[in-house]
């Protein structure tokens, strides 16, 4: 089990979401998030006030997957996020020691395993 | 011609003209919360600075060219840079109010243009075409129907400008969509407004401002203007129910976005009618207006016509409802000037009609010219990579709403001491 954490440019979020989605990965979090890359600054101007934003909204995602999901997940995002400029943003792969699913209490793989309820007819 | 001035009418005109001058901020406002946050402040700025460019170029050259005596097709120059523009009566008000009054139409004639043009349009190449369109389309349209033109001459009725601003600008918006072309996320992501009671607040003070405009145009404190005030009252809240119960006829749900656009769309429809119908007659009319508007809006978004806050729709349908039907339910016992088709003139609805075409063909060629002609001198539609970071930050290096965290002041001696530029690498984590 991995938790695949991407930090991607919030005008590219609903993209990955949507890729995400049709890649099957359906169990994840967003937030909206500020940090600094190496992207070119931006300047800013209020009033006579001259500032430099060090940092750039993002936003980030945290999908905790199961193995052989990794890799798929990780492709998927770095084809929906790029635009190949500077500030594209990250992805981390992290491992996990334990998860639980709070409903049912099942643990780690089970537990990030998507009920096949709304998806059943899929393979 | 009357030729003294009459100081009931220009206690009136003064606070008419004021409030039309509201009615841009509102537009502001009404626009600023349909667009995403990262575009609010470029939104509201096209209107904001349609007060500035449109007004400084109504005094230049506008207003001669609107109401200066020359053709019929377009004033001359002899009231250029307001030249014997003073406080001689012009009807029962001073020329230099009569002046400041129709100001206020081209500017907000002009901004309401950008709501087909709005996340995505570079601010410069904008700012150049309302301000030449103002002048090229703008006034001659005003003066074909107000200035002595071969509209007034014919006498085609327009009370308050649905065709000359409606319609007018709606065509123009048209045309700007598409010239322009859609946004990189149009049809592709939803798109959805940021801040609906900015919407809310906008068409609220549209209609309070609405007063000036439909009303003020019976240029005096009269019976006609009462005539057109009641009316201003009463057509949008006709509007107002029938957009409500059409919105709970197809979804079950009535929504503040509708309602907004309702009261526009009424305030619009009965603009051109305002003093020449009766009051049940302007009731009819705004329930009447909510359908076309009504059912485009929804056929549009299926559209690839990114008219993005429905310029068209709302402005274009519902100044051509208002113009043709001011052509039926005009009467002469409200208006002493003219009868519409239902009281015996149906020569009203063709010479209706006729306004309606001149002022399609004549802003669509027009705006099409003009904004080519900007296009050779600057490109008018921003590069993707920062139509995708958002206008505000792209075209006015501000933020609407930042909460700043990591910004660091630039201070002007930065460059002599080092301090602060230390300061700024370490802080950014760069060597």
């Amino acid at each position: 089990m991995k938790l695949v954490v991407a930090i991607v440019r919030p005008e590219k979020a609903a993209e990955v979401l949507e890729a995400l989605f049709r890649a099957d990965v359906q169990g994840l979090t967003i937030s909206r998030v500020q940090g600094h890359g190496g992207e070119t600054e931006k300047v800013e101007t209020y009033r006579g006030t001259t500032v430099k934003m060090e940092l750039q909204e993002k936003v980030r995602f945290d999908i905790g997957v199961s193995d052989h999901f990794v890799e798929p997940t990780v492709q998927v995002v770095l084809a929906a996020a790029r635009t190949g400029e500077v500030g594209d943003g990250k992805v981390f792969v992290l491992p996990v020691e334990k998860i639980y699913r709070i409903r049912t209490g099942e643990e780690d793989r089970a537990a990030v395993t998507p009920v096949q309820v709304v998806a059943a007819g899929r393979a | 011609m009357a030729s003294t001035v009459s100081s009931p009418d220009v206690a009136w005109m003064l606070v008419a003209t004021a409030l039309v001058l509201l009615m841009t901020p509102a537009l502001a406002f009404f626009y600023g919360g349909l667009v995403r946050s990262k575009n609010a402040l470029n939104t509201m700025m096209m209107s904001v600075c349609a007060l500035g460019f449109v007004g400084v170029a109504w005094a230049v050259l506008g207003y001669s060219l609107a109401f200066a005596p020359g053709s019929s097709f377009v004033g001359g120059l002899s009231r250029a840079m307001l030249s014997g523009v003073g406080l001689e009566a012009q009807g029962t008000i001073p020329q230099l109010l009569f002046m400041a009054y129709q100001g206020t139409f081209a500017i907000i004639t002009a901004a309401l243009v950008s709501g087909a043009v709005v996340e995505r349009m570079r601010f410069g190449p904008y700012l150049a075409f309302v301000t030449l369109w103002s002048l090229l389309v703008y006034a001659p349209v005003a003066h074909w129907v107000w200035g002595g033109g071969f509209l007034a001459k014919l006498g085609a009725l327009d009370f308050a400008g649905g065709t000359v601003v409606h319609v007018n600008a709606a065509v123009a918006a048209l045309v700007a969509a598409v010239v322009i072309g859609k946004r990189k996320d149009y049809a592709r992501q939803a798109i959805l407004p940021h801040n609906v009671p900015f919407t809310l607040l906008g068409a609220g003070l549209l209609w309070f401002g609405w007063f000036g405009f439909n009303a003020g145009s019976a240029l005096g404190a009269n019976s006609l203007a009462a005539l057109a005030f009641a009316n201003t009252m009463l057509a949008p809240a006709g509007t107002l129910v029938a957009w409500t119960l059409l919105d709970l006829g197809r979804t079950g749900k009535v929504t503040a976005v509708g309602a907004a656009t309702a009261i526009v769309v009424g305030l619009v429809a009965i603009t051109p009618a305002a003093g020449f119908v009766g009051p049940m007659a302007a009731l009819a009319l705004g329930i009447v207006a909510a359908f076309p508007s009504y059912f485009a809006l929804l056929y549009r978004a299926r559209t690839r016509l990114d008219d993005s806050l429905d310029v068209v729709a709302a402005h274009g349908l519902g100044g051509s409802v208002g113009a043709l039907l001011t052509g039926v339910l005009a009467s002469k016992a409200w208006n002493g000037t003219a009868d519409g088709l239902l009281f015996g003139n149906p020569a009203q609805l063709a010479i209706q009609a006729l306004g309606l075409v001149s002022a399609i063909a004549y802003s669509g060629v027009m705006s099409y010219l003009l904004l080519k002609a900007i296009a050779l001198a600057a490109a008018l539609k921003i590069d993707r990579q920062h139509e995708g970071l958002g206008m505000d930050v792209s075209q006015h290096g501000e933020e609407a709403y930042a909460d700043h965290d990591g910004a660091i002041l630039i201070l002007e001696t930065s460059a002599q001491t080092p301090a602060p530029v230390g300061a700024l690498a370490t802080e950014g984590g760069r060597s």
